[in-house]
């Protein structure tokens, strides 16, 4: 089924594309992330210029998040005032990130600041999980019993505010901060951010876990509306065909993914998830060192 | 029979030693709309002789240009053991696309001279490179630019892509990828004849999008905003739907 993409300026196998979408909806169902970056990566991979294949996973994570932060709602999953503090600072980082956008592709190294930006991230947290998770199924470490409950840093902060669904009575500058850093990489990479953000909830700010996944997927939710509206205004790579396909496949994969999520050992999705992650991070760096496909690369003037 | 004896008398009237050249193709306009997979063009016509007769040996070359465009072309280099862009050089006239058919090698139907004059095929297209490079360097990036054009589709070379009957009629068949550029293609064709170009004749195909796919490119460039709250909608209302509706089953 050939579909022509207006933006992109291209013809694609649609069906290609819909099962690309239901294999990020299925991981995003499972594991509680937007499946960003396995998109972006595959779509650049299967010849959508990079511009559109990051702008359009972003609007595309926006639908698969939906569905989530509607079910953690409903079960009071979501600390809506910690998301909103975060929402802000993601609204910000958006624009600090496209200014860095412009900047990197002016002097010609956006790609290759995106591979690195790939490698580092994914790279570090899927060795966190993945060790974490051998640790849990070996029953080597009590999960709970050495975790802190925040970083020394976020306590220093000034002007306490007291966020009931976390449980937590620090600064809003703490979430603020961790906004602004995944707004700025949701631009540049196209990514949600559920993977670092995550982590960084638990282990830098300690909020309950179980409001963690629920106010990720909140603050992802917003920052890629905020992330797809920025792209209109400034790259105009948003591309809504591709979308649509994309969303056909994840929000129904999305459904499978969560049902699957219910029956599965966490400590084994986790391990999944981990191996999946190191798997691109690994891809993307041997992209890196290896001679490139194209040593040439067009940029219009 | 009275026609074509007028025809031929205007000709010989005319007072013209050379030969006229009568193209066509098969559409000026290609429409790009949802499935639009590329398409093949049809060159033809026919090359009257001024004395009618035919078996003088003509030779025809077909050139198809897309809109040009300016491009930054960058090398990437191995620095540190990362490739990175390293070296860059600016282009100021690309063409977006460009293929050449001809009835026989290049080489054997004229020199290089007249080749490049003509543009020949995809080594002689005036790229117009600036800034003050040496030519070694420049030769490098332009023969790069144009085998990554190759490999996307956009520009290629049919050596024998043109076929000529009886002399008088040819025709030839010139495909377009999916991926072309919109706006207007110039197609030249010439008439060579013991190495000398004895006749040239222009034409123009229109490539736009059309319907949706117009609409959807005018408001991503013009309504930037919109555009984006469309899209936010969208993803919104089929992310909660396909919610909605797996809650049911």
């Amino acid at each position: 089924m050939d579909v022509y993409l207006p933006i992109a300026n291209l013809s694609v196998n649609g069906l290609w594309i819909v099962g690309l979408g239901a294999l990020t909806g299925v991981l995003s169902g499972l594991f509680g992330v937007g499946g960003g970056f396995l998109t972006t990566p595959l779509l650049i991979f299967y010849g959508i210029p990079p511009t559109v294949a990051a702008a359009s996973a972003s609007t595309q994570v926006t639908g698969a998040s939906v569905s989530g932060v509607l079910a953690h709602g409903r079960r009071k999953g979501v600390d809506y005032r910690m998301g909103l503090v975060m929402v802000g600072g993601g609204v910000i980082g958006a624009g600090f990130g496209a200014l860095l956008f412009n900047f990197f592709r002016a002097i010609g190294q956006i790609d290759v600041v995106i591979n690195a930006l790939y490698v580092l991230l994914l790279g570090s947290i899927g060795l966190l999980m993945a060790k974490e998770s051998v640790q849990v199924i070996r029953g080597t470490t009590g999960t709970q019993a050495k975790r802190r409950r925040h970083h020394p840093l976020v306590a220093n902060l000034p002007w306490r505010w007291r966020f009931y669904g976390s449980g937590l009575y620090i600064s809003p500058l703490a979430p603020a901060l961790v906004g602004v850093v995944v707004g700025i990489l949701t631009m540049l990479m196209g990514v949600g951010g559920g993977f670092i953000l995550v982590p960084a909830m638990l282990y830098i700010l300690g909020m309950s876990a179980n409001v963690v996944v629920g106010t990720s997927l909140f603050n992802i939710l917003f920052v890629t509306i905020a992330t797809t509206v920025m792209h209109s205004l400034t790259t105009r790579a948003v591309d809504i065909v591709l979308v649509a396909l994309l969303l056909i496949g994840s929000v129904s994969g999305a459904q499978f993914g969560s049902k699957i999520a219910v029956t599965a050992k966490p400590e084994v999705l986790r391990l999944v998830l981990a191996a999946i992650v190191l798997l691109i991070a690994f891809r993307m760096l041997l992209g890196l060192f290896y001679e490139p496909d194209e040593i040439y690369t067009v940029y219009p003037l | 029979m009275r026609a074509l004896f007028l025809l031929i008398a205007a000709l010989f009237l005319m007072g013209q030693r050379d030969a006229v050249l009568v193209p066509e193709i098969s559409q000026h306009e290609v429409k790009v709309r949802q499935g639009f997979t590329g398409t093949e063009l049809l060159l033809f016509g026919a090359i009257l002789d001024p004395g009618g007769g035919a078996g003088q040996g003509y030779d025809i070359v077909v050139v198809l240009k897309g809109p040009s465009e300016p491009i930054r072309l960058r090398e990437k280099e191995r620095f540190a053991g990362v490739w990175v862009n390293a070296e860059s050089s600016d282009f100021r006239s690309v063409p977006s696309y460009f293929a050449v058919a001809s009835s026989r090698p290049i080489d054997e139907i004229v020199d290089q001279k007249t080749a490049a004059i003509y543009e020949f095929g995809t080594r002689y297209i005036q790229l117009s490179p600036s800034g003050s490079f040496n030519p070694e360097d420049q030769m490098r990036f332009a023969l790069g630019l144009v085998d990554l054009k190759r490999r996307q589709g956009l520009y290629k070379e049919d050596m024998a892509g043109v076929s000529i009957t009886e002399d008088v009629l040819y025709q030839a068949r010139i495909s377009m990828p999916s991926n072309v550029t919109t706006g207007t293609y110039v197609a030249e064709t010439f008439a060579i004849s013991q190495g000398r170009v004895i006749a040239s004749a222009q034409s123009e195909v229109e490539v736009r999008k059309v319907g949706l796919e117009l609409f959807v490119e005018d408001s991503a460039n013009n309504h930037g905003l919109l555009y984006g709250l469309v899209a936010v909608i969208l993803s919104v209302s089929m992310g909660w739907g396909a919610g909605r509706l797996f809650a049911r089953l």
